[in-house]
């Protein structure tokens, strides 16, 4: 177990390296010249000093070395400054947005969990019966709708028509922090984050569990006597979970990308926000920190999953 | 003078839905198990005997298959007789796992991947007998020492990947055993295995048999194994009954072309390896087991019998007595 972990531990530094390369690639072949991004604005330089800095950073060195010149301020938190915020700090900016991103996309996340799954054993178990056909067109929905239009869809029905919950940001200006507060906020853009993948998992469980409930060793339960409830909720789901944690692990990539319309839509203060303002202003440190920072956690969340996978499987132990 | 058997099927007749319409896999079935007697049930893939051990189980696929008719009279561990096809499903699952086990042909896929041989042995003593999760992991170890695995303790925390296959199935054995059943039926518990672990299994059938004195139904598609295991022998076609007796008698004397086309079948030792060297498959009956939807009308063995006569394709045949206690559904049965 230990030595799988450290395997994927570094397949996922690998990928880190990958990803900062791409980055890298993209900062330099973007518009402008590379020393905009690490000059602050507010301080006025002369030419000498720009060319004594353009040495220093290095920017006269072959790409290569500039690169590992760029990894290393990268690595030990220098990513630049903003272009369009007055010389803020990259990495400052791009933490601050971190903490409410991963609160949305992990309520998000939970609810697609949660309700994915309990409506994919419900859809298997009965399956034909209406509870199915009507799970399967809510989730034929689901899948095909696109994440912008179901959240401004959701926004409009739920906070502008019905008024269950207000229509943006994350707390309530000037009020103090509640947590009612928080989760009233959260929960209308959490749910419509969720609703694609919920689908998704829906239909991966249902399959799974389908195709699991006609094995041997679930008859063989049955042979013995266990109880049928049980006969699912043991014997049969614990096994149809293992194709669905692989695809939940594989799609919160995708899930990044809808949390970015969704925070716009909600005016919810993360990166997702953050980095649409950016690509308005064409404020490529802050385009590129923001990515480096939402790749990185997405190869955390995909190390997460393997190591979850793990703990379902016996056998990937051996594999 | 018998004892009054624990099973006892009498007229059973199991229906599937195939395209819409009920066919019956299996009819007429009459057959009876003495207690600590082992019936071996034989005959060729598709003709009914993995139907006949789940209706028996309560096991056919719901919505697929059901008993139509007959009745499964079995006596359980408290001594009283129920029809098994009467009891709701409740009272069937209270059966299965206590009263009567059941152990399945493939040991690579009947154990769940996901839970220790331990646990899964376990489980049924604490559904069953109300053991506690200390007390039932206890004695799966004892159970897997008993079915001859060694190293039980180490065995019982393992998953099933790592065992061979011979291993799991003795723990398959084992979890069907943990109930002490008053009936084990094992459905061709030895065909995936090869020919060395088949015979250590069908040993250890036996220990176990001569231990515990429970009545085994023992399904088989090789007529070579029931001279090994079995008291008594009953051969099926096409969803029905065509001899049944005592092993020596049926054996020394069968009375049924089916049941001579299947002997000649059986491969003598160092025959079959002999056969494949050559490139010669085994002998076989010629033709196929006929299609359930078209029974051939009369005896359903007529289209492959090389006895058949006019005769034999007006009426199905009834089980004649030969009247030694050995009963065969030919017409033609005394030339034999
Ligand atoms: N799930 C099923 N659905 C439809 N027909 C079935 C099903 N299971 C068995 N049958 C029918 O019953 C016949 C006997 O099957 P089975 O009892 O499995 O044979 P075997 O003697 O090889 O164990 C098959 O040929 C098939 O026509
Ligand atoms: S009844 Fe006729 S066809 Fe059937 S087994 Fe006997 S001889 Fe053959
Ligand atoms: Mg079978």
């Amino acid at each position: 177990m230990l030595s799988y972990i450290l395997r994927r531990l570094g397949t996922g530094l690998l990928m880190l390296v990958a990803l900062s390369m791409l980055v890298f690639i993209l900062l330099r072949v973007a518009p402008g010249d590379p020393i905009d991004a690490y000059v602050n604005p507010n301080v006025a330089m002369s030419q000498a000093e720009m060319e004594a800095l353009r040495t220093r950073l290095g920017l006269d060195q072959p790409l290569p070395i500039q690169y590992l010149a760029w990894l290393q301020a990268a690595v030990t938190g220098d990513l630049g400054y903003s272009i369009q915020r007055n010389g803020v700090r990259v990495l400052p900016l791009v933490l601050e947005r971190i903490g409410p991103t991963i609160l949305l996309m992990a309520a998000g996340l939970a609810i697609a969990i949660v309700t994915g799954i309990a409506a994919g054993i419900l859809s298997a178990v009965r399956r034909n019966s209406p509870t199915d056909i009507g799970f399967s067109v809510v989730a034929f929905f689901g899948i095909s709708s696109p994440a912008f239009l179901t959240a401004i869809l959701g926004l409009y029905l739920f906070s502008v028509v019905l008024r269950w919950a207000p229509s943006g940001g994350m707390l309530t200006p000037g009020a103090p922090f509640s947590a009612g507060d928080l989760l009233s906020h959260l929960i209308l853009p959490a749910c419509l984050l969720s609703i694609g993948h919920a689908a998704l998992i829906m239909r991966y469980m249902r399959a799974s569990l389908l195709e699991v409930l006609n094995q041997d060793y679930v008859r063989t339960a049955r042979a013995k006597g266990v109880k049928e409830s049980w006969v699912i909720m043991k014997h049969a789901v614990r096994n149809a979970l293992l194709p669905v944690v692989t695809l939940i692990g594989s799609t919160v990539g995708i899930a990044v990308g809808g949390a970015i319309f969704i925070e716009s839509v909600f005016n919810w203060p993360g990166m997702g926000l953050l980095l649409i303002n950016a690509v308005d202003t064409r404020d490529y440190p802050v385009i590129m920190g923001a990515t480096l920072i939402i790749g990185a956690c997405v190869i955390v969340v995909n190390l997460l999953t393997d190591i979850a996978y793990a703990a379902v499987d016996p056998r990937i132990q051996v594999a | 003078m018998r004892v009054a058997p624990i099973l006892d099927i009498a007229g059973l007749k199991t229906v599937f839905r195939i395209g819409g319409r009920p066919v019956a896999a299996v009819q007429d079935v009459n057959l009876t198990i003495a207690p600590g007697e082992t019936l071996a049930l034989v005959g060729e893939s598709g003709s009914g005997k993995s139907v006949t051990s789940l209706s028996v189980m309560g096991l056919l696929p719901k919505g697929v298959g059901q008993v139509a008719e007959g009745s499964i009279l079995f006596r359980g561990k408290a001594g009283q007789t129920q029809d098994l096809t009467q009891l709701d499903a409740e009272s069937m699952r209270q059966i299965r796992g206590n009263d009567i086990a059941m152990v399945f042909q493939e040991p690579m896929t009947s154990l769940n991947p996901v839970y220790t041989i331990g646990e899964q042995i376990a489980e049924p003593m604490r559904i069953h007998l109300g053991l506690s999760h200390k007390d039932a992991a206890a004695a799966a170890i004892k159970l897997l020492a008993d079915v001859g695995i060694p190293d039980p303790e180490r065995r019982a925390r393992q998953f099933p990947h790592e065992l061979s296959g011979g291993m799991r199935q003795r723990a398959t054995i084992a979890m069907a055993l943990a109930c002490d059943p008053v009936l084990l039926i094992a459905d061709e518990p030895t065909t995936a295995l090869d020919v060395t672990i088949q015979a250590q299994i069908l040993d250890l059938l036996q220990k176990l048999q001569a231990e515990r004195g429970m009545g085994i139904l023992f399904v088989t598609h090789n007529l070579g194994v029931v001279a090994e295991i079995a008291d008594r022998v009953a051969v099926m076609y096409a969803g029905r009954i065509v001899e049944t007796g005592t092993v020596a008698e049926v054996f020394a004397h069968p009375r049924h072309p089916y049941t001579i086309g299947l002997m000649r079948s059986i491969p003598k030792l160092g025959e079959a390896t002999a056969l494949k060297r050559q490139g010669k498959p085994l002998p076989t009956i010629a033709g196929s087991v006929p299609s359930l939807i078209q029974l051939p009308s009369g005896c359903s063995f007529a289209p492959r019998c090389p006895y058949a006569i006019e005769a034999c394709r007006a009426d199905v045949p009834p089980l004649y007595d030969t009247g030694t206690g050995q009963r065969s559904r030919c017409i033609r049965w005394q030339e034999f």
